[in-house]
């Protein structure tokens, strides 16, 4: 039996997505936290997303040129539906992208500018990204009321960075800093917990496909696990940032590892409600999906380099590992 | 607004990105190379000169390489905001190339810079000199990718029908299209020149200030010896491109000799106004058959006119003036290379003069290579792909209003980036290796004593 190649590559668009959202998500979230901290608190801040920020956006780049490989219909269709915030977004991640450089290297106020448009471009970015996706859940429905409703998922997806952001923080930082992250990740937990409550409340009023499929007795019951495992991981989030901040025994890493399951569970039950949409009520992923002999030739070179590139990412991380100082960005 | 004015608004916003675009890389692919030689010296002789210089270059390499990557996730979505017509035709060709470049150079690149730009320290010299490797190797395939796609879409090849659809038959040929090969080289050559003249110009600038700066001499001699090397060579393979688009692009060839009827002896011009309304050139300062002698190396040889190929003919002007620019541009560069490089081997320096004029011509890469693209990018037109795709039929549905909103804010934000990125690599470069030591390094509040700022 051949593999389906539509669903071989809905999933690894997906998977790809995920993992932008995550690993993006962080460095997002520490741009958009550097108007809390002071100068030297944003060096150590800049400091501890450097070596990554770049390998991180790349995986935008793929989950895109999925899209656009895979499913070359849709494509045209969900990104010309979203050309304003796409534009807004790309202008975001491009002010933040040189920022990393020119805010140290640039002199006097100029300075000062690119510090500034590296927390207003994470910031820009990322609320374009929640836009966009309140856009797509509800399939470019036109009218307030949806505009309205992507721009609370706008708020929840920059809360959602903004704790991802914080945890990062939590386990990269040293000191004062790692104590006002702690701060910031409960801050930012509560901001989530809020955005989420919101959505998932407005997302069925918003969307039929997504009312029909949640509320359909008895499988909602089994599907309540979603959110139920979402609540366990915010409370351990919030309690394992509660031991660190009484100095209690906890790891580090355990307030990010709890902020990713957020993600993950989220994401999750996005899937869930989508599948197999690719827009939303109107192309579904085979009648989106490229030839087959396209699709054939990207998996298998796909499957030949996954492995290196998981392989060298991982070897970069355990280069960095450790606390974050400020001089690291002096290359 | 009509169609038409919206079709030009897309493919100036497209235009723009992909200009803005390939300023960096064409710097940055080939100072990847320079870059793992600075290093490389710094590993056999532990000179801290070499090493003070692989870290100065290094600033360049790594802000040229940021501008390269912000510009270049642009393109990835505007390939589907303003050409979804181009997916939908010929994605099952387009669309793998794109993903193989992804797949094999970006996250090659871009997890190796990390490791280049930072982890010096934390690596042995082996990996760290292996990183600047691996970080050059992914520029390059990047390139690679880039330009099969490019030189498909100008020569297709390799590609067939099923059931409606435009699929690749073989691999291979879609790869190594007929005009692939000369692109490709003509191309990376392109970026050796750039990022020499700009290693050449920069150093420059830095001896104008501090004559005394023997980093500085090294990397002047680096940049103008590569350059010289390279600047003939290029005018080699550029005559050998022109010679196959001849064959498989005789339209391009007619716009860029601004001629506009099929005749045997064919003349050269060397300067005049194309006018596309009278069809005809004014002012026309001619050798009379010049083109026929150098394009088909036989004074009476017949060359096909734009008339031969009208309707679907590229605009004559634009097409003539870019080729003029870059044939020019390049002229230049080969002479300044060989002066200096004479200058250079008789007496070991150059003097006030010439470094000036290194010094200005920093950024004469660009124009050559900017000109370059537009020859073969305008001159492809009215096809997207050639004979395959029209440009027309691959635009968006954006309204005029969202083209016109977000075309400001690219030029807003383009500007911005631009203006700073020459700024700092001016003061980069007249601060030499010194430059960026005096910034002060943060440290005490996050744990006290730091290595790695030390180091830094």
């Amino acid at each position: 039996m051949s593999p389906d190649l539509p669903v071989v590559f809905a999933a690894l668009m997906g998977a790809a997505m995920l993992a932008y959202v995550v690993l993006d998500g962080y460095d997002l979230g520490v741009g958009m936290l550097m108007p809390a901290a002071t100068r030297a608190e944003q060096d150590v801040m800049v400091a501890s997303i450097g070596p990554f920020w770049d390998a991180n956006e790349t995986w935008l780049v793929l989950g895109v040129g999925l899209l656009l490989v895979a499913f070359p219909r849709a494509h045209g269709v969900v990104l010309g539906a979203l050309y304003l915030p796409v534009a807004a977004m790309l202008i975001g991640l491009m002010l933040r992208g040189v920022a990393f450089e020119l805010r140290l290297k640039a002199q006097g106020w100029h300075a000062e500018l690119w510090n500034w448009l590296f927390w207003a471009g994470s910031f820009l970015a990322s609320a374009a990204q929640g836009y966009m996706l309140g856009r797509y859940i509800t399939g470019f429905a036109p009218g307030v009321g949806y505009a309205l409703f992507a721009l609370l998922v706008a708020g929840g997806v920059c809360g959602g960075y903004v704790l991802l952001g914080a945890t990062w923080l939590v386990a990269r930082a040293e000191g004062e800093l790692q104590a006002k992250a702690l701060g910031w990740a409960r801050w930012g937990l509560a901001w989530v917990a809020l955005g989420v409550a919101l959505v998932s409340l407005a997302s069925p009023l918003a969307s039929e496909t997504v009312y029909a499929r949640w509320f359909d007795f008895p499988r909602t019951v089994a599907l309540m696990l979603l959110p139920a495992a979402s609540i366990v991981a915010g409370w351990w989030v919030w309690a394992s940032s509660g031991r660190l901040r009484r100095a209690q025994r906890a790891s580090e890493w355990a307030p990010f590892a709890g902020a990713v399951a957020i993600f993950v569970l989220a994401f999750a039950g996005l899937a869930y409600s989508l599948f197999p949409w690719v827009v939303v009520d109107r192309m579904t992923i085979w009648q989106a999906a490229a030839h087959p002999s396209a699709l054939k030739v990207v998996l298998a070179g796909a499957l030949v380099v996954l492995p290196f590139l998981v392989g060298y990412t991982v070897f970069a991380y355990r280069v960095f590992r450790g606390k974050a100082r400020a001089g690291l960005y002096e290359h | 607004m009509g169609g038409e004015d919206v079709l030009l608004l897309a493919r100036a916003q497209f235009g723009l990105n992909i200009a803005f675009h390939i300023l960096f890389p064409s710097i940055t692919i080939a100072l990847a190379w320079f870059l793992v030689y600075f290093r490389v010296r710094y590993q056999r002789t532990r000179d801290a000169a070499w090493l003070a210089t692989y870290r100065l270059w290094t600033k360049v390499f790594a802000l040229s390489f940021a501008m390269g990557v912000v510009s270049g996730i642009v393109m990835s979505f505007q390939f589907g905001t303003n050409w979804p017509g181009f997916m939908n035709a010929v994605g099952n060709v387009a669309g793998p190339l794109l993903a193989y470049e992804v797949l094999t150079a970006f996250f090659l690149e871009a997890t190796f810079l990390g490791i280049m730009l930072f982890g010096m320290e934390r690596v042995s010299g082996r990996v760290h000199v292996l990183s600047a490797v691996m970080v050059a190797l992914g520029t390059s395939l990047s390139a690679f990718w880039i330009l099969a796609l490019n030189s498909w879409m100008q020569t297709p090849a390799g590609h067939r029908l099923v059931d409606g659809q435009l699929v690749a038959g073989d691999w291979l040929q879609v790869i190594f299209n007929p005009s692939f090969p000369y692109r490709f080289v003509h191309m990376m050559l392109a970026s050796g020149l750039t990022a020499s003249f700009l290693v050449a110009g920069l150093s420059a600038w830095r001896l104008l200030r501090a004559r005394e700066d023997e980093g500085a001499w090294w990397t002047l001699r680096a940049g103008v010896l590569v350059a010289a090397v390279l600047a003939p060579a290029q005018i080699a393979v550029g005559d050998l491109h022109g010679l196959n688009t001849l064959e498989h692009q005789p339209a391009k060839i007619a716009a860029i000799e601004a001629l506009w009827k099929t005749q045997r002896g064919a003349p050269l011009v060397l300067f005049a106004l194309p006018n596309e309304r009278t069809r005809s050139n004014d002012f026309a300062i001619e050798i009379p058959k010049g083109a026929s002698l150098v394009l088909r190396h036989d004074p009476d040889a017949e060359l096909r006119g734009i008339e031969a190929f009208a309707p679907d003919a590229p605009p004559v002007a634009p097409v003539f003036w870019s080729f003029r620019a870059m044939v020019g541009t390049g002229l230049a560069m080969l002479a300044l290379a060989w002066i200096g490089a004479w200058r250079l081997r008789r007496a070991g320096r150059v003097g006030r003069g010439l470094l000036w004029a290194f010094a200005a011509m920093s950024f004469s890469g660009w124009v050559a290579t900017l000109a370059g693209w537009m020859v073969t990018e305008i001159g492809r037109q009215p096809w997207l792909v050639q004979g395959v795709l029209r440009t027309a039929d691959a635009a968006g549905a954006a309204s005029g209003a969202e083209l016109g909103a977000s075309l400001t804010g690219y030029l807003l934000a383009y500007g911005l980036m631009l203006v700073a990125y020459m700024v700092v690599l001016t003061h980069l470069a007249g601060g030499g290796t010194q430059a960026g030591r005096g910034t002060p390094v943060a440290g005490p509040d996050c744990g006290g004593e730091s290595r790695e700022a030390a180091a830094a």
